[in-house]
């Protein structure tokens, strides 16, 4: 039981993961934490039905399940991403200047809009994703074993976070980023337009968002309006837990909390399972504030 | 002094009711290096925060290469060819040497974004390339031994030159160094001027902030003089150090008179 939680937790982490460095990313550079965040989330795995359905009108990629999956994935987070752009600009550009906590309420209010927006507009009712991959379950010697799904999730989550990893390592554009989060000001006056590095931020990490509910998607079977919201808050804890502005603290966060959250619903309760999420979440910031990876900060003076 | 590479005509910015910069002209020529020294307070680094976009003037106007830079974002003015070093180091901390000055050459580079995500053919061109500017001013700085440190592993003069090479990083035809010799031991001092009359044979003009009259007198062609935000005199070295006005701002009016 012990192996197959560890799958289990593994699949769930990817996700959670593919969704901290959403949040990660932005606060990074903005120090804002993105509370829209989950609802891209949820965007992307309607823009992932949405895709699907429209493939399956033209009748293309029909009898290639995986390349089906992967453009419906690829249209998904571009959609997400440019979504995120669009927020970014019309609900935290205006409020650049303003307290911190204008922005942070501005993001409430994205998040309330686009899911009330889905509600009206699409359906308050759940939407089943369609079935692509052909399901097969792979023993593991003993008890466990790994689904196909489980398998693709794993995969395409991987390798997003080394693709995210390299660029931001060796890219100009990456450098861009990291000089822009450490010192947004000197980064201004070394050339870098640093509007247009918050642009990319959001774009990639709402993409990564958009990535992450079309596997959930694929996962459950079902979409929702409302869907975003534990796993957003999960997320967050993931990204908290690692570090928060520290992209390998939220990967790393996403997986330890995908495990631990699957250990304890197999061996206490899976009534309980949000709550171990929780529970983390407040022993890390009582105890650990900074995350696993964070450094203590110093105020700037 | 034909060519003017900038000028300044009647700077003017206040903060509340303190006069930071009234109406203060010159000017730096090509391959020229000027000091800009005065009292603490006097207004010198607001002169370069007006100068780089930090600041927006209140009145008054900056040409460089005979195009105006007010209301310019700081990102474009360093395009333009002014890069700047800051009194408090404000390296990027957590990266490495190269990656600093490789910083300081992305907005050299062409190719939008698009090319650097989809990793196009020139796109690698363009990194290799980074990569070697980067090396070429670390070596003209005396750094090449550190490139793959953090930055703030590095000792104190050694990220005053890392600073250095970053600002040259951007290709500029200006430089404006704010205090590039502070906290320095006279033989560190005496490598810095060696830098920067390096850096003016490279081609580009320097204005320096310094208060080490040894650093001043021993490298500008000429010397402008701030006190409480006004410019109380230009002229060469020789000059200056005689003129009396700048004698009494710097050591009170007895002092001058005595």
């Amino acid at each position: 039981m012990l192996f197959q939680q560890l799958i289990n937790g593994l699949t769930l982490g990817s996700i959670y993961a593919l969704i901290a460095l959403g949040y990660t990313l932005v606060y990074g550079i903005l120090l804002l934490i993105n509370f829209a965040h989950s609802e891209i989330f949820m965007m992307g795995a309607y823009f992932g039905v949405f895709s699907l359905m429209i493939f399956e009108k033209l009748h293309i990629f029909q009898g290639a399940p995986f390349m089906l999956v992967a453009c419906a994935l690829a249209a998904s987070m571009i959609c997400t991403g440019l979504l995120g752009v669009i927020v970014e600009f019309a609900a935290y550009r205006p409020l650049r200047n303003a307290p911190r906590l204008a922005p942070l309420i501005s993001a409430i209010g994205v998040s309330i809009f686009l899911q009330n927006f889905m509600m009206i507009v699409v359906s308050p009712e759940s939407k089943t994703f369609p079935d692509t991959i052909p399901l097969h379950v792979y023993k593991l010697g003993g008890t466990a074993s790994i689904s196909s799904l489980q398998v693709i999730i794993i995969v395409v989550s991987v390798a997003l976070m080394a693709a995210l990893h390299l660029f931001i390592k060796y890219t100009k554009m990456g450098k861009a980023m990291r000089a822009t989060s450490q010192d947004a000001e000197t980064a201004k006056l070394m050339g870098i337009n640093v509007n247009m590095v918050i642009s990319l931020t959001f774009f990639i990490g709402a993409a990564l968002g958009g990535a992450a509910g079309v596997l959930n998607g694929m996962y459950y079977g079902s979409v929702k309006y409302n869907m975003g919201f534990i796993p957003g808050i999960k997320a967050f804890t993931a990204a908290v837990l690692g570090g928060i502005g520290d992209v390998r603290g939220a990967m790393i966060g996403g997986f330890v909390l995908g495990i631990l959250e699957s250990l304890g619903a197999g061996y206490v309760s899976s009534a309980y399972k949000d709550v171990f999420a929780f529970v983390i979440l407040i022993l890390v910031l009582v105890f650990r504030p900074q995350g696993l990876l964070g450094r203590k900060i110093s105020n700037k003076v | 002094m034909e060519n003017k590479l900038l000028e300044t005509e009647n700077l003017t910015i206040h903060f509340g009711g303190v006069r930071a910069v009234e109406n203060v002209s010159f000017s730096v020529g090509e391959k020229e290096i000027v000091a800009l020294i005065g009292p603490n307070g006097a207004g010198k680094t607001t002169v370069f925060n007006l100068l780089t976009g930090v600041y927006q003037p209140l009145s008054g106007a900056i040409r460089f290469k005979g195009e105006r830079v007010e209301n310019r974002k700081p990102n474009t003015i360093t395009r333009m060819g002014i890069a700047r070093t800051f009194q408090n180091l404000r390296l990027f901390q957590n990266m490495t040497v190269a990656e600093n000055v490789m910083v300081g050459y992305t907005c050299r580079m062409r190719g939008g974004m698009l090319v650097a995500i989809l990793r196009t053919g020139p796109f690698k061109k363009l990194e290799a390339a980074a990569e070697e500017k980067a090396h070429e001013w670390l070596s003209f700085v005396g750094l090449s031994a550190r490139a793959n440190e953090l930055a703030r592993n590095l000792a104190y003069g050694e990220q005053r030159r890392l600073e250095i090479a970053r600002a040259m990083a951007t290709g500029p035809n200006l430089l404006l160094l704010d205090e590039p010799t502070a906290g320095m031991n006279p033989a560190e001092s005496e490598s810095i001027m060696e830098l920067i009359r390096g850096i003016r044979d490279l081609g580009a003009a320097v204005l320096l902030i310094e208060h080490d009259m040894r650093v001043v007198m021993g490298i500008s062609g000429r010397i402008i003089v701030l006190d409480y935000g006004e410019k109380i005199a230009e002229g060469r070295p020789e000059e200056i150090q005689k003129n009396e006005r700048v004698i009494e701002a710097y050591l009170g009016k007895k002092a001058a008179k005595g």
